[in-house]
């Protein structure tokens, strides 16, 4: 049904959008004739597609609501439920299916340059779900992220340059490594809560990468780490090509693993410690909760991935310095968490591919990709505030004979 | 009947401003004290150095457990939780966007130990204490007859539902004690009923003690065994429901001099 308020509703926010973009869409300055021209006809073509998308926007959304309806009342009968289920489930195998199916061949219809890419994308899914245990879940504000990948990327250098560990040698020290930093990060800031704690973490952030930058004799300082090895096959040595497929696969096992051990966490008795401690800190004491611990495990448990990732960057870039491992990349980490939705696994992997391949494949537009990137980002935030996919709780099913006492 | 919990000579200063003063009060196994007083009257801080989250200056409290009797006094508010006390909270605490049966299984938490790996494997005793939680859970919700909202969000129930779910929450940790902190404001009168009923059944069915701080004077008198009365940070009277009513300090408390009789 059309009807008029929808109308004007839409035309406000064209005329908003028209007033918005004006600056960019209508005038342009011409420093050769200096004059200055108006282009009008921009400003009528942003309006009509402004109208057109929110009002499609406005009907697939009315469209939603009513489904929504009519599911909660098909709950009441039983098995009509269980009928829903089984063809959500069905519907998300065979969709997991096609989606593993295509990122397997992916790397042998595509370049080198495109799964390098989607390689990035893959580091910052394991990131953003990483991140999403301390924030998303356990609603500890970390803006110093970045510090538990810089660990993981310099222990795999170092103890690479030095001592000649392999790749899979490192793997897991690193992720134990970055944990241990976790909770040495976690022990002063124990008593801290939200804007405090952010400054808290953004200092330790800034301390790592400092440490890094001046220690010359440690981390040779800004010059890096170079040369350090790819990940090998059993011992094989591979071509610089085979080996960004091999890593491109070793990141689909990666993310799949942490995909995997994130969702069994959150559905577990220190998932719910978790959401607890974020939801209620006095409540949480309260119902026998051991904050100190509680907290420690999500420091820990968040930087692990970090630093998994870290070792995963060094070996597929073979060079590090402090430069990588700036403020910058923690903010983009942080908006991957915030863009998914807190605490939601498919939206962080979502939010992940969106922000680090449209800047990529925005680079067409060169000048204004920065721009296009920060609308997406702002019309994101106002239309969905709440994120791409809202946490979901799991719910739990009882055989209705029981419900009458 | 043996005392589940004795506290004496409690004192907690605020600053210069002494909130509780040398209070001495004992709760008998299985029993239901109501605690009441004027507003500011330091019930709740009372609560408050039970449970842990404040540390009394001065005082004993002393829980007896099957395993013995112990001096809880300035504990961590978890490790108290463990021993046996639980509590509600005056202005409602949920875990709000949490749902109902979330809420209920946080609250085993304390009586549960899979950890990390645990999570991650689950290994066959993770997966029968998980279900154990669920089971546990589903069970104390339908008591506090809050089946219909087991998957709702807490923050999505009606007031009244969450002043339930918030008991619940609480009976969860098994407690040998439970606390409520003026569990029946804000609710109608047959909310109120309903409460009656589910705190008396609480006591009959899990053989706790129940300590209740309340301004329903209609609900108090109904349900409590035994009343003590609090003003000023001092207890000023302690006895059976009709003869606190009656009693000439308690009411000069309440109304003020000129209405003793």
């Amino acid at each position: 049904m059309i009807n008029f308020s929808d109308i004007k509703k839409s035309l406000l926010i064209s005329v908003w959008f028209m007033f918005l973009t004006f600056p960019i869409m209508v005038i342009r300055v011409n420093p050769i004739d200096k004059i200055v021209e108006w282009r009008w006809l921009n400003m009528i073509l942003v309006g009509a597609a402004s109208f057109i998308a929110s009002f499609a926007w406005k009907h697939y959304f009315d469209k939603k609501e009513k489904g929504k309806s009519v599911k909660t009342f098909l709950k009441s009968g039983h098995t009509v439920f269980i009928n829903n289920i089984a063809d959500k489930k069905r519907f998300r195998l065979s969709f997991a299916f096609i989606l593993f199916a295509s990122a397997i061949i992916f790397p042998f219809i595509f370049s080198a340059y495109q799964v390098n890419i989607i390689t990035t994308a893959l580091v910052y899914v394991v990131l953003g779900l990483g991140l999403n245990i301390v924030v998303g879940i356990a609603g500890l504000l970390d803006l110093g992220y970045v510090a538990f990948y810089a660990v993981g990327a310099y222990s795999y250098g170092l103890l690479n340059h030095h001592f000649g560990l392999g790749f899979w040698a490192v793997l897991p020290a690193g992720a134990l490594i970055a944990a241990l930093f976790g909770i040495l990060l976690g022990f002063p800031v124990l008593r801290l809560r939200g804007d405090y704690l952010a400054i808290v973490t953004l200092g330790f952030g800034e301390i790592i990468r400092i440490t890094l930058e001046n220690w010359n004799e440690f981390s040779s300082g800004p010059s890096g780490i170079a040369n350090i090895q790819r990940p090998s096959l059993f011992g094989l040595e591979l071509s610089l090509q085979s080996a960004a497929v091999y890593i491109y696969f070793l990141m689909i096992a990666l993310t799949l693993f942490t995909v995997f051990v994130v969702k069994r966490l959150q559905n577990s008795r220190i998932g719910r410690a978790w959401l607890a401690l974020r939801e209620d800190e006095t409540a949480c004491e309260a119902m026998g909760i051991n904050k100190t611990k509680t907290k420690l495990s999500a420091f820990a448990l968040g930087a692990t991935w970090a630093g998994m990732m870290g070792v995963m960057f060094a070996a597929k870039t073979t060079f590090i310095n402090p430069a990588s491992f700036t403020f910058h990349e923690s903010a983009m980490i942080l908006s991957i968490v915030v863009l998914g939705g807190m605490g939601s696994v498919s939206g962080v992997t979502a939010a992940a591919f969106v922000l680090i391949l449209l800047p990529e494949y925005l680079r067409a537009f060169s000048d204004f990709r920065m721009l296009f990137f920060g609308a997406i980002l702002v019309i994101m935030m106002i239309f969905r505030p709440q994120g791409l996919v809202s946490g979901a709780r799991r719910a739990y099913r009882f055989n209705k004979a029981d419900d009458k006492i | 009947m043996d005392n589940l919990l004795s506290v004496n000579g409690l004192i907690m200063d605020f600053g210069g401003l002494r909130a509780l003063e040398d209070l001495d009060l004992h709760v008998k196994k299985g029993e239901i004290l109501a605690l009441i007083g004027p507003n500011g009257a330091g019930k709740t801080t009372f609560f408050n150095c039970l449970t842990g989250i404040y540390r009394p200056a001065a005082g004993d409290i002393c829980l007896t457990t099957p395993g013995g009797s112990m001096s809880i006094a300035g504990l961590p508010p978890h490790v108290i939780t463990k021993k046996g006390i639980a509590r509600t909270f005056q202005n409602i605490r949920l875990f709000p966007n949490m749902t109902v049966i979330e809420n209920v299984m946080a609250g085993r938490h304390c009586r549960t130990n899979t950890g990390i790996a645990g999570a991650i494997f689950r290994g066959r005793a993770a997966v029968k204490e998980e279900l154990e939680v669920v089971e546990r859970s589903y069970e104390i919700i339908k008591k506090a007859g809050l089946a219909r909202y087991v998957n709702e969000l807490a923050k999505n129930l009606p007031y009244g539902e969450q002043r339930r779910l918030e008991i619940a929450r609480a009976l969860a940790t098994e407690p040998l004690l439970l606390l409520l902190d003026e569990p029946a404001a804000g609710l109608n009168s047959r909310e109120t009923k309903e409460l009656d009923m589910l705190i008396s059944e609480i006591r009959d069915l899990y053989k706790i003690s129940i300590l209740l701080i309340e301004h329903d004077m209609k609900l108090v008198m109904s349900i409590s065994d035994r009343v003590a009365v609090m003003d000023y940070g001092k207890k000023i009277a302690e006895g059976r429901p009709d003869e606190i009513s009656r009693n000439s300090t308690v009411i000069k408390a309440y109304l003020g001099e000129e209405f003793v009789a």
